[in-house]
């Protein structure tokens, strides 16, 4: 080991990464990674998807103690053999998945508390009194203003964004140096991502480091003092605020990225193009309620058109997608296909009629453990790659997955690579890509860019487009403004069951979107 | 490096181990040598290997299936009622046996599909329940060709010829167990691997969530596993009855666990870590090398049951802990 204070430049930085490696068996995925953070400081990491972000987060909250290189935290070179040791060391993570940070049964004081409850250093005879006092320490550190009732409640009460804030209030009691949040806004709307990076700000002016890991270049922007960027395994750029986009975005996706920005970050003006031409009604709702309390939808979907629904977490998004495919029921009303009179009554049925969903939850709605790429996209049409009598043609299946793989342009070593050796945006395109090669009457895909890469993202965009090109009504239903704006041929938002704006996309500015979930919220 | 070692020993560890046993028997025992007995390997590994693959169906849709054994003893004990008491002949005795087992079956989906039940719990209350209900049926006794009643007459029935064919009989030089094993490990392997059936049985185990939202019908899937496990149970029943030529009451008993053990040790044989067909038929071999081979070495039957148990061990090390390929497996969070 080298002297501590043999190099000037980590002086003032807070976690100096420097030239840090990591392979898992021939796979290299971090190839001499330098990296400085400073206390103050909100360091923005991006990169697409496999370019070895979340592996560098692991290492940094004790993940992998087997990498190369060298880690120093105020200049001395430590070891993050683990988990508990990083946490030692001032360095804090909140991970991705926020669900699987809290704990159910427990109360929102007893979670808050947890880490003092499960052996920082307090005996296990903590008293309720206690667990109380700690919680309130926890949510003044926030200024999250929650009352005592609130603390007392059951945690599963909390919706996602709470949770979210719980995770990081419960943190930031340890009193870290450096906050690493990954994707902490991938399962949050807008407004609550707002929140959030409301208290972020708040902890850079106190002097803290932050390491932020998003896809959503709009937030990364906003809140960001400096941007770094990964591309297999090395840093292609590390930018100072003002950032310059020109330089990250062919950083992080190679060549042919220029003019990605454009789609992806303007619409700041309606855009007054040609708007494209509706066709039939596909499907016509008829007083449909998504939850029992909320008033009466009437809405139509055409052929011809991707229509981009936009709402928060709970607005009602996943309910009208599932009650089109015949996977929930609404409290009230019915939907009026072309062919039929009546929604689907079952997934299976609404399959065999050309209605197809892309689910919300990749990883509990679609994957299958272990399947490869071809077994996934044949499962909802497997009557179409075996015989009469029952018999798999193993031929047709390959074929099928070979043409979408082709299609969409997924990167794997073939039809038979298994959907866990793929990257998330890779595994989004096979989980679009099934619904790809029948020909679709009705397209729901219910945030279908989740944690996918730019890259990613237009290749299904196009795809979608195609569907809709081919005679189909397409919906997409998301969260982020931006995602709907850069597909819609047509823009609605849904607050608490109700639609509070309809209108083609050429007509409307980001700020009209913006304003009709907000101004409605309150109603 | 290591990792390749480890996948080596995954794959082929227990192809190996079986292998060697055998050399080791075919070797020191000479009486392990003669051709009646490597089929009387295969006649005695089809009642085990039979309950096996219906454990294996079940646990494709991602359960497991405690009751098994239990319906196969149960079996044993009808076949011989419905002979010896009831005074039918064989062909009525494989009739109602095969209807009662797809009961149970039906049972045990009703439990866990319907009523939301988990498999281990419902299986292991039908488990008792269908021990129980044997018991009730022969009075607690084990039913005898011509056994004297309470009342001092005599049983009007016997076990047919016909039925003691299912275990003695031969087609040429093989003996008709060994050939129902074979078939229907073949049948079973083709439905799981080559028809649209097996596919999605598979599916349901994988991820019911996404299944159900993929189209597949999930509780129609899971209902047919457990039915398919009853059935087969109860045909390794009427092999089990067809070999003691009576309804012993005690039969069954050791297909108990075995049938859970092969098919346990069935998922990890070939490192592919699902349940599978091949891989249950092989882990019923062992199974049997090493029972058939320890007897002949003289040593005790219990000895048997530790050999058994550490095998157990071993494959489920293979499939929990070693393998590095996700699966499927009972008990594992999806």
């Amino acid at each position: 080991m080298s002297s501590p204070v043999s190099t000037p430049r980590t002086e003032a930085a807070t976690v100096s990464v420097r030239g840090v490696g990591k392979s898992f068996g021939p796979n290299v995925v971090l190839r001499g990674v330098d990296l400085e953070i400073t206390g103050g400081e909100v360091v923005a990491l991006l990169g697409a998807n496999g370019a070895g972000k979340s592996t560098l987060i692991k290492i940094l909250a004790g993940a992998h103690p087997d990498h190369t290189g060298e880690i120093l935290v105020d200049g001395e070179p430590v070891r993050l053999a683990s988990p508990t040791s990083a946490r030692a060391l001032g360095i804090a993570t909140v991970h991705q998945r926020v669900r699987e940070g809290i704990v159910p049964g427990l109360s929102v004081a007893e979670n808050l508390a947890f880490d003092e409850l499960a052996g920082g250093g307090a005996s296990w005879a903590l008293r309720r009194r206690e667990v109380l006092e700690v919680a309130r320490r926890a949510v003044e550190v926030l200024d999250l203003g929650w009352s005592d009732a609130v603390l007392r409640r059951d945690v599963a009460t909390l919706g996602i964004s709470d949770a979210q804030l719980l995770v990081v209030a419960r943190t930031l009691l340890q009193r870290p140096k450096l906050l690493i949040l990954d994707e902490p806004t991938s399962a949050l709307s807008s407004a609550e991502a707002d929140r959030l990076f409301g208290v972020v700000r708040q902890l850079r002016a106190d002097g803290l480091a932050v390491l932020l890991v998003s896809h959503r270049l709009g937030e990364v922007d906003a809140i960001a003092d400096r941007a770094v960027v990964l591309r297999d395994g090395r840093v292609t750029a590390d930018v100072p605020k003002p950032l310059s986009w020109e330089v990250i975005l062919p950083a992080m996706l190679g060549a042919g990225a220029e003019g990605l920005r454009a789609t992806v970050l303007e619409h700041d003006e309606p855009t007054a193009g040609t708007a494209t031409v509706p066709g039939e009604a596909v499907v016509s709702l008829r007083g449909v309620r998504l939850f029992a309390e909320s008033p009466e939808l009437g809405l139509e979907l055409r052929a011809g058109e991707v229509t981009g629904i936009v709402g928060l977490i709970g607005a009602g998004k996943s309910e009208l997608a599932h009650g089109l495919f015949g996977s929930a029921r609404w409290p009230a009303g019915t939907a009026e296909f072309a062919d039929s009179a009546t929604a689907p009554r079952s997934p299976g049925e609404a399959i065999r009629r050309g209605v197809y969903l892309v689910p919300e939850d990749r990883a509990d709605q679609a994957l299958l453990p272990g399947w490869s790429i071809q077994r996934t996209l044949s499962l909802p049409f497997i009557t179409k790659v075996a015989s009469s009598l029952g018999v798999l043609d193993q031929g047709a299946e390959r074929d099928r997955a070979t043409t979408v793989i082709e299609k969409l342009g997924i990167v794997a070593r073939g039809p038979r690579t298994e959907l866990n050796e793929l990257s998330g945006g890779n595994q989004q395109k096979v989980v679009v890509g099934r619904w790809l090669v029948e020909d679709a009457r009705l397209l729901l895909l219910d945030e279908p860019f989740r944690g996918v890469d730019l890259g990613a993202r237009r290749d299904i965009g196009e795809q979608v487009r195609a569907v809709a090109d081919a005679g189909g009504a397409v919906v997409v239903l998301s969260a982020d403004v931006d995602e709907v704006l850069e597909i819609a041929d047509r823009v609605l938002v849904l607050v608490e069951g109700a639609l509070t704006l309809d209108s083609p996309v050429t007509q409307v500015s980001r700020d009209d979107v913006v304003r009709a979930f907000s101004g409605e919220v309150a109603q | 490096m290591s990792t390749t070692i480890r996948e080596a020993v995954v794959r082929y560890g227990f192809v190996a181990v079986t292998v060697l046993l055998v050399a080791y028997f075919l070797i020191s025992e000479p009486n392990f040598r003669t051709s009646s007995n490597l089929w009387g390997l295969l006649v005695y590994a089809a009642p085990v290997g039979i309950a096996g693959l219906g454990v294996t169906i079940a646990m494709t849709v991602g359960g497991l299936d405690l009751s098994v054994g239990s319906t196969a003893g149960f079996a044993v004990s009808l076949a011989a009622w419905t002979m010896v008491i009831g005074n039918q002949v064989g062909g009525v005795a494989i009739v109602v046996v095969l209807i009662a087992g797809g009961v149970i079956g039906l049972i045990n989906a009703a439990l866990i599909v319907w009523a939301r039940i988990p498999d281990l719990l419902a299986t292991l209350t039908t488990m008792f329940a269908i021990m129980g209900l044997k018991l009730v049926l022969v009075d607690g006794k084990s039913i005898s060709s011509r056994m004297t009643l309470d009342d001092g007459s005599t049983a009007p029935g016997r076990f047919t010829d016909g039925f003691l064919y299912l275990a003695q009989g031969k087609i040429g030089p093989v003996p008709f167990p060994a050939i129902l094993l074979i078939v229907i490990s073949v049948l079973v392997w083709f439905l799981l691997e080559r028809t649209r059936w097996g596919r999605l049985l598979y599916a349901v185990g994988a991820n019911p969530e996404a299944s159900r939202l993929a189209g597949v019908r999930v509780g129609l899937y899971r209902s047919a596993a457990y039915v398919a496990a009853g059935v087969l149970a109860s045909v390794a029943g009427l092999l089990l009855a067809a070999r003691i030529g009576q309804g012993d009451v005690s039969a069954g008993n050791s297909l108990l666990l075995d049938a859970v053990a092969v098919a346990l040790v069935g998922t990890s044989v070939l490192g592919r870590n699902v349940p599978n067909a091949w891989g249950t038929v092989l882990g019923a071999l062992l199974v049997t090398v090493m029972v058939v081979g320890f007897s002949m070495k003289g040593l005790p039957y219990y000895v048997q049951d530790v050999a058994k148990g550490a095998v157990l061990l071993v494959a489920l090390l293979f499939s929990y802990t070693l393998s590095t390929r996700r699966a499927t497996l009972p008990g594992q969070p999806t």
